[in-house]
């Protein structure tokens, strides 16, 4: 029999109102990898902490390296190798590679001094642990997501990991960089490390995973070694329901002039002669490597970034997109990557986040905000998108991520945009909102918009696009007929670039 | 391999390097025009003009290095300064100058950890604080304790002022020295240097300024780190008001309050962060140094002084400017 290294019994766990897990259990083996899988809520995030000693369950019992706890202090899971890697990783953009690796044993060997010697020769020996190299005095602010993840693993390994846990690590990594977690988490298999490994992209859950165990509103509902599972499977464990794989079908309306022509649209630093069009009721994908410029063709559309020769046509018409108002007006609207930092007022209701972006045209004759006019517009498409709040005065913050990107959506759908460009729609969203807002972008395409959408989700892709194109180095390199192409086929061609 | 490690340093000190030389060029342009800027009495007495601020700006250096804005530093400052002046008069008018700065520095602890009180443990930030902290302790000092200028202050104050080392004579027979409170000043700015540098808790201090969630994560005792922080505040306050007092030879409770955002101003122009996280100690002495000049020396180019206080604000600007719009190009925005 393999040797459990940790054992977690029964779990109950409850904040006021809401019972967070009840009766969970799960184990790691000696260097197993497990996936922990569920939706947000599900109760993921509470079994991390409290594995990592930073909650105290109800009731429960954690058996870990053969002794037994009720709940584990955080400094006792430490001592037995727990060790969390934060979706934010937790490091200090501020300081060097190398401060931010050995500045933790110092903290754990109670020393008081520095010897910048001894934190080079710390830092480059937990960096050779996984075989990377990383330049010790980058400011760690200025590394490559990927990179910073590879401290925050070393760090871990720095402190006698014996059982690793990764929350959400490929969110901001791209294909090659994902490929490479994997052969350090394969790495840290053979050294003897278990990974417990929390994602959204089963793809990749797939991929990596030996087992599994899945949780839906605080429950366990299924576990197993990963041959048993497939991705619908895991899909209708996660959300309880099935969930639709079919993809879009787009039905030419007839129309002569394509709601947007691009045309010979270039900029000295990011993108050269990108030329397409969009046709009414049309979904194009656009992917690509990550600084491959589809983020900055999307965002000089919008008027953000500056573009330095090309034209943009608008239902046959030129129009300027050199400024965000100029886009707007012309009918385009651009829903952000990061929701949280570019799109919304987090702070601020529904309501206002809704109707910011016309506010000039909720004007009364004095020049005031119209806010009964407001209120319809907000209330239609609150409806109209079926966002799921009490109040349309309660603020964006409240809402689930799937909710937010809604309001997101509803804000820029009231300013009567023919195109929408999308960049990550459904990034860090769950998969149930994820088909309700795949769901609703058809609806909107067939009703007529013409949309573009940016994403590293190939499924989401392949989906829900009619045509895919991959950009390379500013450069628009592949163009695929959406109904005719293959996942796979869309990895390869993105393997391939350099 | 030299040659990029030199790059290196000029990347990471860019912001000293370019307040380094506008030190210089200005220097340079004062000399030339009026040549009385470089004797030695003129520099000796620059150099002794940056002391009191100098000392507030290590303190303030600190805090918002850590992420955070103290603006009660004056305020400590006076009280510490006129509540000793006060006492040892009182009790012992023959106290030594290092027990009389003992005691205003040890006074300026207190007062700092009762800023750290309310940042740390109640978690209420910095600004808000020390802005009622500030008017408090000073409302307090004159309300309570007096609004008389202490002109007889104890010998050993009067005798700290005429201490001056490195003596020369001038063109015209005068001999000047260096006061010792530069050197105070420039031993203090080692001091904290060394400590951020070399002192886990100094790392700690900026690892607060970079991510206040990660460095609790870390295994950090942020609470240690913030008491550690304002009552070293508290500590330069109490040493910059007595020496404050004893330069200008009396003890007037009305003074240094209103001059926090100009110390503020140098150790941001000296390229620390207000933000957090990011400064040297060299840049922000180099800050003062740059203030001090501007503040001292520009009349003696037939500048108006009310010009003073303009060109103070161009150069932070331009100087903030040109490192952010170098960032913002290098990472290609």
């Amino acid at each position: 029999m393999e040797e459990e290294l940790i054992v977690v019994e029964n779990i109950e766990k409850s904040f006021p109102g809401v019972r967070a897990l009840s009766d969970v259990s799960i184990s790691l083996k000696k260097a197993e990898i497990r996936c922990l899988a569920g939706e947000n809520g599900s109760g993921k995030s509470t079994l991390i902490k409290v594995i990592s000693g930073i909650y105290k369950p109800e009731k429960g019992l954690i058996t870990i390296e053969g002794e037994q706890y009720k709940s584990l202090h955080p400094i006792e899971a430490i001592r037995h190798g727990v060790q969390v890697i934060y979706q934010d990783l937790s490091l200090f953009p501020n300081l060097t590679v190398a401060e931010n690796l050995a500045l933790n044993s110092y903290l754990g060997n109670n020393k008081k001094l520095l010897k910048w010697k001894d934190v080079k020769k710390i830092a480059s020996s937990a960096l050779s642990k996984i075989n990377v190299e990383i330049d010790l005095n980058g400011i760690v602010g200025s590394l490559t997501v990927a990179d910073k993840q590879l401290v925050a693993i070393s760090r871990a390994l720095l402190n006698n990991a014996k059982i690793v846990i990764m929350d959400e690590p490929t969110t901001a990594l791209t294909q090659k960089e994902v490929d490479s977690l994997f052969k350090i988490i394969l790495n840290l298999k053979e050294m003897g490390i278990s990974t417990l490994f929390v994602s959204h992209k089963l793809r990749e859950v797939i991929e990596i995973s030996e087992e599994i165990t899945i949780l839906r509103n605080g429950r366990k509902v299924a576990e197993g070694s990963i041959d048993q599972f497939d991705e619908p499977k895991i899909v209708y464990h996660m959300t309880g329901r099935e969930v639709g794989t079919e993809r879009y079908k787009y039905v030419p309306r007839g129309d002569k002039l394509p709601v947007l022509t691009v045309q010979h649209y270039s900029s000295d630093t990011h993108f050269e002669d990108v030329n397409f069009d969009i046709h009414s009721g049309e979904i194009i994908g656009i992917t690509g490597l990550l600084g491959s410029g589809r983020t900055e063709l999307a965002l000089s559309l919008f008027g953000i970034h500056q573009h330095d020769s090309g034209k943009v046509l608008v239902e046959g018409k030129e129009v300027s997109t050199n400024t965000i108002n100029d886009a707007v007006n012309s009918g385009i609207a651009y829903v952000p990557e990061d929701r949280l930092s570019e799109g919304l007022f987090l702070q601020q209701s529904i309501a206002r986040n809704t109707y910011v972006s016309i506010l000039d045209r909720l004007q009364n004759k004095l020049g005031f905000v119209d806010f009964p006019k407001a209120d319809i517009t907000v209330e239609t498409w609150i409806d109209n998108l079926s966002i799921a709040t009490p109040s349309k005065e309660n603020p964006v913050s409240s809402l689930s991520g799937g909710n937010q990107q809604r309001v997101v959506l509803a804000r820029w759908l009231a300013t009567d945009a023919k195109i929408l460009i999308l960049n990550g729609p459904t990034v860090g969203v769950d998969i149930g909102s994820k088909e309700d807002i795949h769901n609703k972008l058809r609806e909107l395409a067939r009703s007529g918009l013409a949309i573009l959408i940016i994403s590293d989700d190939i499924p989401e892709i392949v989906q829900n696009c009619n045509r895919i194109f991959v950009m390379h180095k500013g450069q628009i390199v592949e163009r695929l007929e959406g109904s005719r192409t293959h996942e796979n086929e869309i990895v390869a061609i993105l393997k391939k670039l350099k | 391999m030299k040659i990029s490690a030199s790059k290196n340093m000029l990347k990471r000190f860019r912001h000293e390097f370019i307040i380094l030389a506008i030190i210089v060029v200005l220097s340079i342009t004062i000399g030339s025009i009026n040549s009385q800027f470089y004797s030695v009495g003129n520099i000796y007495s620059l150099l002794k003009s940056t002391v009191i601020m100098g000392l507030f700006a290590l303190g303030s250096f600190l805090v918002l290095v850590s992420g955070d804005i103290d603006i009660s530093f004056t305020a400590i400052g006076v009280f510490c300064m006129y509540v000793t002046s006060k006492l040892v008069l009182l009790v012992m008018p023959g106290a030594g100058i290092v027990l009389i700065m003992l005691i205003a520095g040890l006074m300026g602890v207190l007062l700092g950890f009762i800023n750290a009180v309310f940042i740390s443990l109640l978690k209420m930030p910095g600004l808000i604080v020390t802005l009622g902290t500030g008017s408090m302790i000073r409302g307090f000092l004159l309300t309570f304790i007096g609004v008389r200028i202490i002109n007889k202050l104890p010998d050993s104050m009067i005798a700290f002022s005429k201490i001056t080392l490195l003596h020369k004579a001038q063109e015209n027979g005068h001999i000047v020295g260096l006061s010792i409170g530069f050197v105070v000043f420039i031993a203090f700015a080692i001091l904290i240097y060394l400590a951020l540098k070399y002192t886990v808790t100094g790392r700690a201090v900026y690892a607060l300024g970079g991510d206040r969630v990660a460095t609790a994560r870390v295994g950090f005792n942020i609470t240690k780190v913030q008491f550690f922080i304002y009552g070293t505040v508290g500590f330069l306050s109490g040493l910059a008001g007595v020496t404050h007092s004893s330069f200008m030879r009396n003890g007037n409770p009305f003074d240094l309050v209103g001059t926090e955002l100009s110390v503020i101003a140098a150790v941001v122009l000296g390229g620390t962060s207000i933000t957090g996280g990011k400064g040297t100690v060299f840049g922000a002495v180099l800050g003062v140094f740059l203030l001090v000049l501007i503040n001292n020396s520009l009349i003696m180019v037939g500048i108006p002084s009310y010009w003073q206080r303009a060109v103070v604000g161009i150069i932070i600007l331009l100087s903030t400017g040109s490192v952010a719009l170098q960032e913002r190009r290098s990472r290609g925005v």
